[in-house]
């Protein structure tokens, strides 16, 4: 099928191009023109090349932070996806417990995002938070401050209590939106509860868990505020991750050739992951459309 | 343009970047291309193959420089002939 396409309408995206370019581009070609000079003030800048580049790929610290970000946006991705889809498969659909339960899962998200690394803050520790009490009561020597293994332990729990309700939320609209006609069918068969799941479920849910997926790894590897409240990177780098190496290095030590080297490093698999989910989710609708044309 | 921080090797980079830019702009309008799938494993446009193309050229390039001590120019040769066969039979 050829649409007629009118050129024209190019001219009505016009407005948002200048808009962009004001508010990204020229932002982002000044970051490029930063990573290959050595700046000491406005007027002494001296071209180096692309030799932060290479530091900056061989930096150990940061290297570490990157490896430390992957595992952290992997592990709250496996965690906090097959919790959002069991959360909305036990959700009432009718009734005022339905309601409630909405409102329920929609709280942790309406609280900004340094408060909700106070909570936790306060919340995890041993001499006055509840949590850090009663895990030491139970035995167990918890302290997210100078352990490590807790530490991490603990701004996983907190992103997984912050952010398992949107997976949750996205999967309970998916899930709504099954026609009623698909379990009927399902009831006739005699197909059993993980069947109709597997077989009925689990696909209608693709495209909202392909959002979600989506959302919840570039949040992740952005993260910023919550663990830099919380723990403040530590204890020694152990929580560290991308965003805060990089604001230690701008703002921290003002080493802007370096920090803009790595923000492109950043920004270009930031892009890449982006570029992947995009292409998957158009390329399932592609799908889809070519087999509804064959039936 | 002085807060900009232009130098004369950014420059090159980036009016090659938006010359390609206008140059695939004109070519679409002359002759507007049609979706196809080549050696990639999904079906593309021209300008897909160029994002992917740019995108990929990038990657080479940082892998070159952090993980190798092959020169860089070798680097930049090998993502233009990897870009020009991607668009050709990508």
């Amino acid at each position: 099928m050829n649409k007629v396409q009118n050129n024209k309408a190019w001219w009505l995206v016009l407005p948002v191009f200048l808009l962009v370019a004001f508010s990204a581009v020229i932002p982002l070609m000044t970051v490029v023109n930063y990573s290959v000079q050595d700046i000491f003030d406005q007027n002494n800048a001296y071209f180096v090349g692309l030799e932060w580049y290479q530091e900056v790929l061989s930096d150990p610290r940061l290297q570490d932070s990157l490896a430390r970000q992957f595992m952290y946006s992997g592990t709250v991705l496996l965690i906090e996806v097959p919790l959002g889809i069991c959360v909305a498969l036990m959700m009432p659909t009718r009734g005022w417990t339905a309601s409630l339960s909405l409102i329920v899962l929609a709280l942790p998200l309406l609280i900004p995002w340094n408060v909700v690394g106070t909570i936790w803050q306060i919340f995890a520790r041993s001499d006055i938070g509840l949590l850090g009490y009663v895990i030491n009561n139970l035995g167990i020597d918890y302290n997210y401050t100078s352990n490590s293994v807790d530490a991490w332990a603990t701004v996983l729990l907190m992103d997984v209590w912050h952010w398992t309700s949107l997976i949750a939320l996205l999967c309970y609209s998916g899930l709504r939106a099954i026609p009623d006609a698909y379990y009927q069918a399902a009831r006739i068969d005699r197909a059993s509860s993980w069947a109709i799941f597997r077989f009925i479920q689990l696909p209608k849910l693709q495209g909202v868990l392909i959002i979600g997926v989506l959302l919840r790894f570039m949040d992740s590897f952005m993260i910023y505020t919550e663990p830099f409240v919380l723990t403040g990177g530590g204890p020694g780098n152990s929580t560290t991750f991308l965003s805060q190496t990089l604001t230690k290095m701008a703002i921290g030590q003002f080493d802007i050739g370096p920090a803009a080297a790595f923000s492109i490093i950043y920004f270009l698999i930031v892009l890449l992951v982006s570029w992947l989910f995009f292409t998957t989710i158009t390329h399932l609708d592609k799908d889809k459309v070519k087999e509804q044309s064959h039936d | 343009m002085n807060w900009m921080a232009w130098t004369l090797p950014t420059a090159i980079f980036f009016s090659t970047i938006g010359s390609i830019i206008v140059m695939m702009t004109v070519w679409e309008i002359k002759s507007p291309c049609i979706e196809r799938k080549g050696f990639l494993p999904i079906s593309t446009t021209r300008g897909d193959r160029l994002f992917i193309g740019l995108l990929s050229s990038a990657f080479l390039h940082l892998f070159t420089l952090g993980f190798t001590s092959v020169n860089i120019w070798l680097a930049l040769i090998a993502s233009v002939i990897w870009l020009l066969s991607l668009m050709r039979w990508g």
